[in-house]
């Protein structure tokens, strides 16, 4: 789900861009508030999970092959505004040091990725656990359908940012500047693949790291700061 | 043994298990990610460059690119996972780093 250089008009980018800074100015006063010190160890480790979980590429044999984000699982624990700066983190150097993600779609990836996978995430896993307690098994069903949904709105968002490429640009003989699929097949390509394998590798990761978690320290669960 | 330890530990032992990213979807001769495709790859499948496309693709020319070392393009899948490893380490360190620094500059006024 790593847009690279090239795919997207710089007028897409730069719009992007523009729209993550308020998200990542609101994330830091959101984390400054509802953060606690005790805590800070624990974003920098779901920064580093983050990354370390992307580079494990789940092959569709004869097909693509994908990843999980390990996203959900950091706004479940830290919160969703926690989330967005980790995995900002964790984007910006997969695009610097490894070309991982373009640095002109550095805007796009985190809106994915680092806004819409976390707070989609989030929140299906608050509707889902809501009243439930810390230790329930309700809460890691909850987490894997946050897991879920959260990656596969990320991935209908770059379905559609490299969807409406081609419509918006494109030479006077029909060939595309930039990303050559149109909408019709961007989406279906970038929302099956994750509806179908790749969500559920989220799911896995994420449902197996929060039942860990529940055995070793409940606290995780019960609300924390907001 | 505190739970962050219990983490780092979980954690190195992906670093460790980091090159399945790559092993993996070499035996299954599974591609790329839909939509990450280089340039070659492109002209391939449609026939053509696109203008814009070829101005940006090579905009950016990454020290570890593709979590590998340059000029260890043609190298088997057992350096391959070593440059992946290091990939992995180097890259945990730096986000690790920045994070936390991040995190304290964020989270010092209160507590």
């Amino acid at each position: 789900m790593h847009i690279p250089d090239g795919y997207l008009s710089p007028a897409t980018c730069g719009v992007f861009g523009a729209v993550m800074i308020p998200i990542w100015a609101t994330a830091s006063k959101a984390v400054q508030k509802t953060l606690s010190v005790r805590q800070v160890p624990y974003l920098a480790i779901g920064a580093a999970f983050s990354f370390v979980i992307m580079m494990f590429n789940v092959p569709i044999p004869g097909g693509s092959s994908g990843h999980a984000v390990g996203g959900v699982l950091v706004a479940i624990l830290l919160g969703p505004w926690a989330a967005c700066i980790a995995i900002t983190v964790a984007l910006v150097i997969q695009a610097l040091l490894f070309g991982d993600g373009g640095i002109t779609a550095i805007g796009a990836n985190c809106f994915n990725m680092a806004f819409v996978l976390p707070f989609v995430g989030y929140y299906v896993y608050k509707l889902i656990s809501s009243g439930s307690p810390s230790g329930s098994s309700r809460r890691v069903i909850a987490a894997g359908a946050g897991a879920y949904f959260g990656i596969c709105a990320a991935a209908l968002c770059a379905g559609i940012e490299f969807g409406i490429q081609p419509l918006l640009y494109h030479t006077a003989n029909g060939q595309a500047l930039y990303s050559p699929y149109g909408l019709k097949v961007a989406i279906p390509a970038m929302v099956a693949v994750h509806l179908l394998v790749f969500g559920w590798v989220e799911v896995i990761v994420t449902a197996l790291v929060v039942k860990y978690l529940q055995k070793q320290n409940s606290v995780f669960f019960e609300g924390g700061r907001s | 043994m505190t739970l962050a330890r219990k983490l780092w530990i979980g954690m190195g032992a992906l670093i460790v298990l980091s090159p399945l990213g790559l092993i993996l979807p070499e035996q299954f001769k599974s591609g790329k990610a839909w939509g990450e495709w280089g340039l070659d790859e492109i002209q391939k499948m449609t026939g053509y460059v696109p203008q814009g496309f070829q101005r940006l693709s090579g905009l950016w020319k990454a020290p570890l690119h593709d979590y590998a070392f340059q000029g260890w393009e043609g190298k088997g899948l057992v350096h391959l996972s070593f440059a992946y490893i290091i990939s992995a380490f180097v890259g945990i360190a730096i986000i690790t780093g920045v994070a936390f620094i991040i995190g304290k500059v964020l989270v010092k006024e209160h507590d």
